[in-house]
């Protein structure tokens, strides 16, 4: 019976094609084809990888891109259940959402660039505390276990299990303090990674203060990403985030960014950049279009209210500050490195196709989930267009507590 | 400790016979080619500068960057020396490829079960009491093998003997924290292909500097934020607690309750 419903559900859904399904499935068959080459005939088959350059985008977008861009939940986390910041409670499911969808990826992304993926989970006994990737490693591990019990009470309201819900509610101040502390430990330790190549990486992306870099950009971009989640969702299935929360968000986002730039420019003075800064090539072209799109403009654009304020305006800030963390991380990861190597590595098709397929799968799970999961707040939804800064948030809240709208976790009290 | 081994190349004795590339080949059961760069295939190459010929091979650090950053420990440096691979615990990171100061660890990039490929300084041949294949074959003394502080002592030797045909500087004593691999030139070693650019820290010791704080970190890291939870909750339930009494003393019906509880001491 329940099978024969998931079978015409599955019918139903080709059947009703649209134009992201069939971009969904090219993709999905695309990173299929790539995956059978990489696991038949090895990594040299499927990528441009080479002696010379072992990491491409595999590790420089996938992980430390993903990663990063899924911040967002501890960032909110935290706020909510730490520092009692309640204002930001109906974000605090989309964000912890992203948070374990993300994280879920880029464990998935990881057996595609290991070379023996089947031993992934050998560093729970073998132990090294000098690596950082043992260190990230672990945090991970630990960090999706405790974003599945924070994303568990959406599941188990699904399904009507309360009690389960309430063990989890009882639970959750520990669980976000434990996931505050591993995403400040595992977000600073894709910096440390770099730490170790002084004489390989390009001036202008080394420095020692690259753990704290990389953990400050974390915390920008991941309201950003909220911010662009709420825009698309609106867009795509009528559900989201009260505008006053976003453009509160999105002050986060620039005090973020403010200090870090503040610790970039300390860098170029402590590590003397200024001639490299000044040079014509591609390290310099790319370090000024990082900086500018992904620090300088959003920051401008979220200082004024006018911009913030807007939906629009607010989305395009967030999305500069998204892109120029893309590009920060490609930096480091490939540009910074080229150089040393002596080779110019560009992704093969296959490389680009399993990355796309991973994206692919996020937004479809995603869709999914905000269908069928209670993640955005009903008042959001019911209230849609005609709510307008003139209301309290306060006021929303209350509404989401009369209805016994759930928002992540726990009652307020 | 126990005492080191390692190996002294002296570049200007090489005569570029490659019969060490062969030893080595055989050792590890790879086929004989004529490509003289390291691969998965090449544990030890000799490249040709001009008229100098320079083996390369793993350097075995003394601090070994390779060791320090694999995860799972499946490189270590052993305590005589050699610095071994073991591909059981191996997940296939390639993390020691990205971060080998020297370019030394080569990957199986065309296999579906790949493995790290390096030297070992032969190290099972010496638990025989055997040299390492490569210093067998050298017919012209370019390879020695010995403990690393004859090694020094020897090299400075020859250093000393024949000042116009060497360098002033013995490759492998400073660099990165030392190496058990060391080098004599008769030229610049930049001009032979070695990086110039290493310091003289060892690379492991960059990375440490971040990683040891990292248990205290976690206490009080923890601690702290537990703090902060407690402190804005004391400051959220107060908050609400004034709520109730501001708003009890505008509702007429408590207004009366509270008087005649209190003595009427907070009513207007």
């Amino acid at each position: 019976m329940r099978n024969n419903g998931v079978l015409s559900k599955i019918a139903f859904w080709f059947r009703h094609m649209t134009f992201w399904k069939s971009v969904f499935l090219v993709l999905v068959v695309a990173g299929l084809y790539s995956t059978y080459v990489r696991f038949v005939y090895g990594l040299g088959a499927a990528t441009n990888l080479s002696d010379k350059f072992p990491w491409g985008i595999w590790i420089g977008f996938d992980v430390l891109c993903g990663v990063g861009l899924a911040a967002g939940g501890f960032v909110v986390a935290g706020a909510v259940y730490v520092f009692h910041l309640d204002y930001y409670k109906p974000i605090a499911r989309p964000a912890v959402l992203t948070a374990f969808l993300g994280y879920v990826l880029v464990v998935f992304a990881l057996m595609f660039d290991l070379g023996r993926p089947w031993n992934i989970w050998h560093p729970l006994v073998m132990w090294n505390p000098h690596s950082p990737m043992f260190e990230l490693a672990w945090c991970v591990m630990l960090y999706t276990t405790v974003l599945a019990f924070e994303f568990s009470p959406m599941v188990f309201e699904r399904f009507h299990l309360h009690k389960a819900a309430e063990v989890v509610h009882k639970m959750i101040v520990p669980l976000v303090i434990l996931g505050v502390m591993l995403s400040s430990l595992h977000q600073s330790s894709l910096g440390s990674l770099y730490l170790v190549m002084p004489e390989k990486v390009y001036p202008l992306w080394y420095t020692g203060n690259l753990p704290f870099l990389f953990f400050i950009s974390a915390v920008a971009v991941g309201p950003a990403m909220v911010i662009m989640e709420s825009f698309l969702s609106s867009r795509a299935f009528h559900r989201e985030i009260e505008m006053p929360i976003l453009s509160k968000l999105g002050k986060v986002t620039a005090v973020a960014l403010a200090v870090y730039l503040v610790l970039r420019i300390e860098d170029m003075l402590n590590y003397h950049l200024f001639s490299y800064l000044f040079t014509f090539n591609t390290e310099g072209i790319l370090f000024w279009a990082e900086i500018m799109i992904g620090v300088v403009i959003p920051i401008t654009m979220l200082v004024i209210p006018r911009i913030r304020n807007n939906k629009r305006g607010l989305y395009y800030s967030a999305l500069f500050a998204v892109m120029g963390f893309v590009l920060n991380r490609m930096n480091v990861s490939v540009t910074s490195l080229e150089r040393h190597y002596g080779v110019a590595y560009f992704p093969s098709w296959m490389e680009v196709s399993v990355t796309l397929m991973i994206v692919a799968l996020g937004f479809g799970a995603f869709a999914w989930a905000a269908k069928n999961l209670a993640v955005f707040p009903e008042a959001a939804t019911a209230a849609e267009p005609v709510k307008a800064e003139s209301y309290e948030v306060v006021v929303i809240e209350d509404d989401a507590q009369l209805k016994g709208e759930p928002s992540f976790g726990m009652e307020a009290k | 400790m126990k005492k080191q081994v390692g190996i002294l190349v002296d570049t200007t004795q090489c005569i570029g016979c490659m019969a060490c590339e062969d030893a080595c080949a055989d050792r590890w059961g790879f086929p004989h080619t004529d490509v003289h760069e390291l691969s998965c295939e090449k544990n030890t190459v000799v490249q040709q500068y001009g008229q100098t010929y320079v083996a390369r091979l793993c350097m075995h650090c003394e601090e070994p960057t390779c060791a320090s950053v694999c995860p799972v420990g499946a490189i270590h440096k052993t305590a005589s020396g050699p610095v071994v691979y073991d591909v059981d615990k191996c997940m296939g990171c390639r993390y020691c490829v990205q971060a080998c100061p020297f370019q030394i660890p080569k990957y199986q990039w065309n296999k579906p079960a790949p493995k790290v490929t390096k030297c070992d300084m032969c190290y099972p041949r010496q638990l025989e009491g055997k040299q390492p294949a490569c210093v067998e074959a050298c017919p012209a003394q370019a390879r020695v093998f010995g403990y690393r502080d004859d090694l020094i002592e020897e090299a400075k030797k020859r250093i000393k003997n024949n000042p116009g045909t060497y360098v002033q500087h013995i490759f492998g004593t400073t660099e990165v924290g030392g190496t058990s691999t060391i080098y004599l030139a008769g030229e610049d070693f930049g001009k032979l292909g070695f990086p110039t650019n290493l310091p003289k820290r060892a690379l492991p010791k960059y990375t440490w500097d971040i990683m040891e704080k990292i248990p205290d970190y976690f206490v009080w890291g923890s601690t702290l934020m537990a703090g902060f939870w407690w402190l804005t909750n004391r400051k959220k339930k107060v908050a609400e607690y004034e709520d109730e009494l501001k708003r009890g003393r505008t509702e007429p019906d408590e207004l009366e309750i509270k008087e005649q509880t209190s003595g009427g001491k907070d009513a207007k």
